[in-house]
């Protein structure tokens, strides 16, 4: 069953998501699970999130939703997409081979403690992006410009060899 | 004492009053425009605590209140917004305009109203609170459900009509007849239609000219262009209250977001302060006699709306007890119906207390249905023998699904 006003868009994993405008409070995205049951989330224009599962006896409506602070939806994204990134850079590195993945770390001696990813400019400068942050066991994936390194930090970076080495070098001081 | 001290005593009495029906409201899961409107008619003449100074004051307070109602639901929507949903529900939002506006211009025509009265009687009866039913919507954890976008549809497109029928009502109400009634119609259809062709257009040149990173200056620009267009609007006899519309619609993005964020505490007060006023100058002993009118009136729209949402939601393709949904989510009438029944008070001073009777009921009935539509439909599908579509279907859940129902 497809809302009329639904437009339909490819996950990059190739399943079918629905989007639906909510005029006045922000987007619907859903999708049916191989399993039969649908699922999805209320994007509010306001940034916080609820989190759908449809119900079996009536499909229309929802049968959990639970409502997400911005901080709260970034943890469960975190949750489920972290291990994914990972998996997903090993497959590129094996279809691309030129493109190198590498674990640098930020010593208490860099320019960087306590300054922005944005500050860095590395892609810029260098073309290699940062897709991840290690820091206490934890990952913090796809950080924004304005994340803020602390000493400790690894950071995964994605680039060509030479790119890498820049970020390093940047990073390092 | 001074007239100035008694002022400021009344006002404080009224606005801490207010704040305490507001918390008794949320309280028992009600919207508070019941009790504010409650809380007007025991200030006003013959009423329990009758005002002396307040009143001219509050009447200024209640013509921002009515500016802000509208400057703040064209901020929720962008241009793009508006045109898509016309489009595609066009069909749907005349049946709504059809079937809920002529109960209430058949009743005033019965009672005897002029045509013009019995006119803003069919406003009163027609649109539904688009403030209750958003609020059911999210307090019920009916956001993500299917038949959701087709309720706001129906909602845009209310508050999309607001923008014509406004005028033309203001216009006849001025007495400016049929003639007239046409051009202020014209005149707010070109302003409509330029408004949305600039918003469509030009909308970032315009948002970056009224944007400002800082809270004070972007508050005092949008409530300043605001009361400036809307009284412009004024002055071409074209309702203030579609001017202030306008402007909310042709900003967008980030300036509409902070200014909806900025400006909402500003709105909930002066709207208090409108429901307050309303309900002041509303005569309580008017209102008895109008109740079994009311009452009918109230059984009527509630039927008609049910009706425009279970048709709209079975175009979609949605199933039955989504209709039910639909239907009853919409049931609610509450501030713009007053705000037009108070367009029309000087011409007809009977519609004050039919409406405000009207509105009580429905403001506090409207969600109570909802509440409770759901399962009894529910069952009554189920004694019908009715089944649902995925019973229908037979889903057998796959193997190492271990899912709760």
């Amino acid at each position: 069953m497809r809302d009329r006003e639904a437009r339909n868009q490819e996950a990059t994993s190739g399943i079918e998501v629905e989007e639906v405008a909510l005029p006045g409070i922000g987007l619907r995205h859903d999708f049916q699970t191989r399993h039969g049951r649908r699922v999805g989330v209320v994007s509010h224009l306001t940034g916080k999130r609820e989190l759908l599962v449809y119900g079996i006896e009536d499909p229309d409506s929802c049968s959990e939703v639970v409502r997400l602070d911005t901080d709260e939806s970034d943890t469960l994204a975190e949750l489920l997409g972290a291990p994914r990134i990972v998996e997903k850079l090993a497959t590129m590195r094996e279809q691309v081979p030129e493109l190198q993945v590498e674990e640098l770390s930020i010593r208490s001696g860099s320019p960087f403690v306590g300054r922005t990813l944005g500050d860095t400019e590395a892609r810029s400068r260098t073309g290699a992006s940062v897709v991840a942050v290690l820091r206490n066991d934890r990952m913090i994936a796809s950080p924004s410009p304005d994340f803020r390194f602390e000493s400790g930090d690894v950071v995964v970076v994605v680039g060509t060899r030479e790119g890498i080495e820049g970020v390093a070098k940047i990073l390092g001081g | 004492m001074p007239a100035g001290t008694r002022l400021l005593i009344e006002l404080g009495a009224i606005v801490f009053a207010l704040g305490i029906l507001g918390r008794a409201a949320r309280l028992i899961g009600l919207s508070p425009i019941p009790l504010y409107l409650l809380a007007g008619l025991a200030f006003g003449k013959g009423g329990l605590l009758p005002l002396t100074t307040s009143e001219e004051f509050l009447s200024e307070g209640a013509e921002i209140g009515v500016i802000l109602l509208l400057l703040l639901l064209g901020l929720e929507y962008s241009a793009g917004e508006l045109i898509t949903n016309l489009r595609r529900h066009a069909a749907a939002g005349a049946l709504n305009l059809l079937l809920n506006m002529t109960p209430g211009v058949a009743l005033g025509l019965l009672l005897g109203w002029s045509p013009v009265a019995a006119l803003a009687m069919g406003g009163v009866t027609y649109a539904a609170s688009s403030g209750i039913a958003a609020k059911l919507l999210s307090d019920l954890g009916r956001l993500g459900n299917r038949e959701t976008p087709v309720v706001l549809s129906l909602l845009v497109l209310e508050d999309l009509s607001m923008a014509v029928y406004l005028p033309i009502l203001t216009a006849l109400l001025a007495g400016a007849g049929l003639l007239g009634g046409s051009l202020a119609l014209l005149i707010a259809a070109a302003a409509m239609g330029i408004v949305l062709l600039i918003a469509l257009r030009f909308g970032r040149v315009i948002n970056r000219l009224v944007f400002s990173p800082d809270d004070e200056v972007l508050l005092l620009r949008v409530f300043g262009l605001a009361l400036l267009v809307a009284g412009l609007a004024e002055q071409l006899k074209v309702s203030a209250a579609v001017g202030a519309f306008l402007i909310g619609i042709a900003l967008s993005g980030r300036v509409a977001e902070d200014a909806r964020n900025l400006l909402s505490p500003l709105r909930d007060l002066f709207a208090a302060v409108f429901f307050v006023f309303f309900g002041l100058r509303t005569d309580p002993s008017a209102i008895p006699p109008v109740l079994a009118a009311a009452a009918l009136l109230a059984l009527v729209t509630a039927i008609t709306k049910v009706a425009t949402g279970w048709w709209a939601a079975q175009r979609a393709g949605i199933g039955r007890l989504g209709r039910v949904r639909a239907g009853t989510v919409i049931v609610a009438r509450g501030e713009f119906n007053i705000v037009i029944a108070g367009l029309a008070g000087a011409a007809e001073p009977r519609i004050g207390p039919l409406a405000a009777a009207y509105v009580l009921i429905m403001a506090v009935g409207g969600p109570v249905i909802t509440r409770f539509a759901e399962p009894v439909a529910a069952r009554l599908f189920k004694l019908a023998g009715w089944r649902s579509r995925a019973a229908a279907v037979a889903v057998s859940p796959p193997p190492g699904d271990t899912e709760k129902r």
